[in-house]
C-alpha cells in the first residue's frame, strides 16, 4: 500500500544520518543563540568547513579519528576568526559576518584555484573519504544487511547502519556535554550574557571571553555536525549554502532554544513532516505537480513554517512559554 | 514552580518591622529613620568634620581620587570634573538636577564608557581604560539607574552569578560538578541571606522578569553586594521603591559603612541624603559645584541655584519643598524675573 511507504520513509527520516546531522548543527546554534544570545547565521559555513576538513585530511591520508580533531579544529579557527572582530559590538553584526562568512567558504570550495583539494563544484566524491570510517565499523560487512522493523540498510557502507549509530553516538555526547556545560555556574553566566551583558559584566566578568567560548564551542558542533552530514553522501558545496543553516534553525526553534533536547526532537520531527508532506506530494499530486515542483513547494513549507513558529511559537515545543513572556528586547 | 510570578506587588510592606504604622509617604518614612550611631558613623561624621567643605578638598584617606576627567557628548560636555576625591568607609552621595552628569561620571569610573580625557585611582591603582569587568573585579561595583535584572535568570541564580571566584565558572571546570559543588552551597547561603535583608527572599525561585520595578532595584543591589565590593556605587537606589521598603533601604545603606565599605549613591531624594549621607557632592552641568557635609551643602548658594534657578534662599534640605504649593510659587516666583 502506498500510504505504508510513504510512513516508512517517515520513519526512516527519524532516524536517518542527515537527520542526526542536523540535530547537532542545531545543539552548536542552541549554545549561541539560545544560551547566549548570539546570531550566528552561517551555521552551514562551520558545516561545510568540517566537512572539508575531514574528507581532505582523510584524502590525504590522516586516519579517521586525526581527520575527525582537524574538522573540528576548523570549526573552533573559524570562530575564533569571526568571533574576534565581532564580539565586541552589538549582536547583529556576528549575524551579518557569519552569513557573509559562510558563503565565502561555500565560494572558496567551489572555486577553481583549490580545485585541487576541493573538488571545485563537484565536490568531493563520496568514496574518496569514506573508507575510514567505514573500516572502523565492528557490524558485519557488506553485503550483509539487518532489518530493524520495516527499516532495512547495509550493515557497514555509506547509508548503513553504522552510520546511523555512530551519528547518533555522537549527537548523544553532544548533550550530554551540554547538559554538564548549561547546569553548571559556566552555563548560568551564558545565560545572564544572553539577557545583558551590561549588568554580566558589572558584576566582573570577562564577557567576550564567554561569549568567544560558546561560539568555539557551538561552531564544533557544527563542523563536526558537517562531517556527520557527508558520511552518508559526497561533500557537495552547493548542498551546504544558506538553505542548510535556515534549516537547522528551524529544527532549533522547532524544538525550542535554550532547552537541552529541542535540537534533537526538533530535528526528528522536522526530517519526518518534512518528508511525509514531499512523499505525500508525490503521490498525491501525481501528473499534476513535478518532482521538482515537489522539492520547490517543500523548501517554500519550510521557509512558512520558519515564520509561522517565530510569530506563534517562539519557545518552540518544549520552551517554556512564561520564559519568553518578559523578553523585552 | 510558584504561580504568584505574575504578581506584580510588593507584598513585603507589612513584614518590615519597624514599620508598625505603614508610612504613607517617604518624608514620614524619613522621620523614623534614624542615622545610625555606631562607631562607623561616628568616626565618619568625626573624619569629615574636619574636612573644609570646598569643591575638590582632599579628604584624609580617599578610596577613590577623580583627576580631571572629560567626557563630552557632540559639542556638549556631559562631564567636567577637576579633582574629586571619595573618603574611605564613608557614605557619599552625588547629587545634581536631571542632566547633571551623575550617571555618565558612573559609567566613566566603572569603565562603561571612556572619557575624552582625565584619569582616576582607586586604592591607588589607576583604573583609566580598565575595562568595566576588571573594574569590578577589583572592588569597585555599581547598579544602574534603568535596572537590569537578568529576566529569564531566577533571582536566586541572579544573586550566585554575581559571587566571584567560583571555579564552576570556568569552563573545564564547570563539566565537573564535585570541584564546584561546595563553592555554590556556600553561595547560596550567602545569597539567602542577602536576599533575607531586601525581604526578596521569597521570591527566591522567581524569575527575575516577574519582579516589579522596585523589587528589580532591590535586588540589583543585593547582587551588587554578592560581590563582596570594596566600594558599591549606587545610582538611584530609592527610585520606585515604596516608602516603606526605602526606610529598611536606608538601613540597609548605613549597615554596609558601618561593615566598613564604601558607598556612593545617586539620589534626587533630598531627605533620604541628608538623612544617610556623611558627605555630599554636587554636581550640575558636568562639574562639581559643591560639596560638603548634608547640613551645610544644602544651604549652599551654588546648590541652590543649580536646583531651582538663582537668588532662593531656601534649604534644599526643607520639608517644605515637597509641598506642591510651596513648589508652585517658587516657579511662579521664578518666571516673574
Ligand atoms: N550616550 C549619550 N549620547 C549623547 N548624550 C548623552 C549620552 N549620555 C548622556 N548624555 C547627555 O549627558 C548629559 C548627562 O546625562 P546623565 O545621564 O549623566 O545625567 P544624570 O545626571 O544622570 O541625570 P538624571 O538625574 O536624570 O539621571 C545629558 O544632557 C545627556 O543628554
Ligand atoms: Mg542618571
Amino acid at each position: 500500500m502506498e500510504l505504508s511507504r510513504i510512513l516508512t520513509q517517515a520513519l526512516a527520516e527519524l532516524i536517518a544520518p542527515t537527520t542526526a546531522a542536523i540535530a547537532l548543527a542545531a545543539i552548536g546554534l542552541n549554545l549561541h543563540f539560545g544560551f547566549t544570545g548570539l546570531l550566528n547565521m552561517g551555521q552551514a559555513g562551520f558545516m561545510l568547513l568540517g566537512a572539508y576538513g575531514f574528507g581532505i585530511a582523510t584524502i590525504s591520508g590522516a586516519p579517521f579519528w586525526l581527520a575527525l580533531l582537524i574538522s573540528l579544529a576548523a570549526g573552533a579557527l573559524f570562530a575564533l576568526i569571526l568571533g574576534a572582530p565581532t564580539l565586541q559590538l552589538r549582536g547583529d553584526y556576528l549575524a551579518i559576518v557569519t552569513i557573509s562568512a559562510a558563503e565565502i567558504i561555500r565560494m572558496l570550495g567551489r572555486a577553481t584555484v583549490f580545485q585541487e583539494y576541493t573538488g571545485g563544484a563537484a565536490g568531493l566524491t563520496g568514496g574518496s573519504f569514506k573508507s575510514t570510517f567505514q573500516e572502523l565499523s565492528f557490524l558485519p560487512a557488506p553485503p550483509e544487511r539487518g532489518a530493524f522493523g520495516p527499516l532495512e540498510y547495509v550493515f557497514t557502507g555509506s547509508d548503513s547502519w553504522w552510520t546511523r549509530l555512530f551519528a547518533w553516538a555522537v549527537v548523544l555526547i553532544a548533550v550530554v556535554f551540554v547538559w554538564l556545560l548549561t547546569r553548571s555556574p559556566w552555563g548560568r553566566v551564558l545565560k545572564g550574557i544572553r539577557e545583558d551583558e551590561d549588568a554580566v559584566r558589572a558584576l566582573g566578568k570577562n564577557v567576550f571571553s564567554y561569549k568567544m567560548q560558546a561560539l568555539v564551542l557551538g561552531g564544533m558542533c557544527g563542523s563536526l555536525a558537517g562531517m556527520l552530514y557527508v558520511l552518508p553522501r559526497s561533500v557537495a558545496p552547493d548542498a551546504m549554502g544558506r538553505s542548510l543553516t535556515f534549516f537547522a534553525w528551524t529544527v532549533l526553534l522547532l524544538g525550542g532554544a535554550a532547552t537541552l533536547f529541542g535540537p534533537v526532537l526538533g530535528s526528528m520531527l522536522f526530517y519526518a513532516v518534512y518528508m511525509l508532506l514531499r512523499a505525500g506530494m508525490r503521490e498525491g499530486l501525481e501528473g499534476v505537480v513535478s518532482a521538482t515542483m515537489v522539492e520547490q513547494i517543500g523548501g517554500l513549507l519550510v521557509g512558512v513554517t520558519l515564520m509561522l513558529l517565530v510569530i506563534f511559537r517562539p519557545q518552540g515545543i518544549l520552551g517554556n512559554k512564561k520564559e519568553l513572556a518578559f523578553d523585552a528586547r | 514552580m510558584p504561580d504568584e510570578t505574575t504578581e506584580n506587588k510588593v507584598t513585603e510592606v507589612s513584614d518590615v518591622p519597624e514599620a508598625t504604622d505603614v508610612p504613607e509617604s517617604t518624608v514620614e518614612a524619613l522621620d523614623t529613620v534614624e542615622r545610625s550611631d555606631t562607631e562607623a558613623a561616628k568616626a565618619a561624621e568625626h573624619v569629615l568634620a574636619a574636612v573644609e567643605p570646598t569643591v575638590g578638598v582632599s579628604k584624609p584617606d580617599p578610596i577613590l581620587v577623580v583627576d580631571d576627567v572629560q567626557r563630552r557628548f557632540g559639542g556638549m560636555t556631559a562631564v567636567d570634573v577637576d579633582h574629586l576625591e571619595v573618603q574611605r568607609g564613608v557614605i557619599t552621595a552625588l547629587i545634581g538636577p536631571n542632566g547633571a552628569g551623575k550617571t555618565t561620571f558612573f559609567n566613566l569610573l566603572t569603565g562603561f564608557d571612556k572619557p575624552n580625557q582625565g584619569s582616576w585611582a582607586f586604592e591607588g591603582k589607576p583604573l583609566g581604560g580598565v575595562s568595566a569587568a576588571k573594574v569590578a573585579r577589583n572592588g569597585m561595583v555599581r547598579t544602574f539607574q534603568l535596572t537590569k535584572a537578568l529576566s529569564r535568570l531566577t533571582v536566586l541564580q541572579n544573586m550566585l552569578l554575581a559571587a566571584m571566584g567560583n571555579p564552576g565558572e570556568n569552563l573545564f571546570g564547570s563539566l565537573v560538578k564535585p570541584l564546584w559543588a561546595g563553592t555554590e552551597k556556600k553561595n547560596t547561603e550567602k545569597a539567602l541571606e542577602i536576599l533575607a535583608r531586601f525581604k526578596l527572599d521569597a521570591k527566591k525561585d522567581d524569575f527575575a522578569g516577574s519582579l516589579s520595578g522596585g523589587q528589580r532595584k532591590l535586588l540589583e543591589m543585593a547582587r551588587a553586594l554578592m560581590t563582596d565590593p570594596t566600594m558599591i556605587m549606587l545610582d538611584e537606589p530609592m527610585a520606585g521603591v515604596n516608602p516603606a521598603l526605602v526606610q529598611s533601604l536606608l538601613h540597609h545603606i548605613q549597615a554596609l559603612r558601618d561593615d566598613g565599605m564604601t558607598v556612593l549613591f545617586v539620589e534626587h531624594d533630598m531627605h533620604a541624603v541628608r538623612h544617610i549621607s556623611d558627605w555630599v557632592v554636587v554636581m550640575a552641568e558636568g562639574k562639581i559645584v559643591a560639596e560638603g557635609p548634608p547640613k551645610s551643602v544644602m544651604q549652599d548658594q551654588a546648590v541652590v541655584d543649580a536646583y531651582l534657578g538663582a537668588h532662593h534662599d531656601t534649604d534644599l534640605g526643607d520639608d517644605s519643598l515637597l509641598d506642591p504649593a510651596v513648589l508652585a510659587r517658587l516657579e511662579a516666583e521664578e518666571e516673574k524675573r
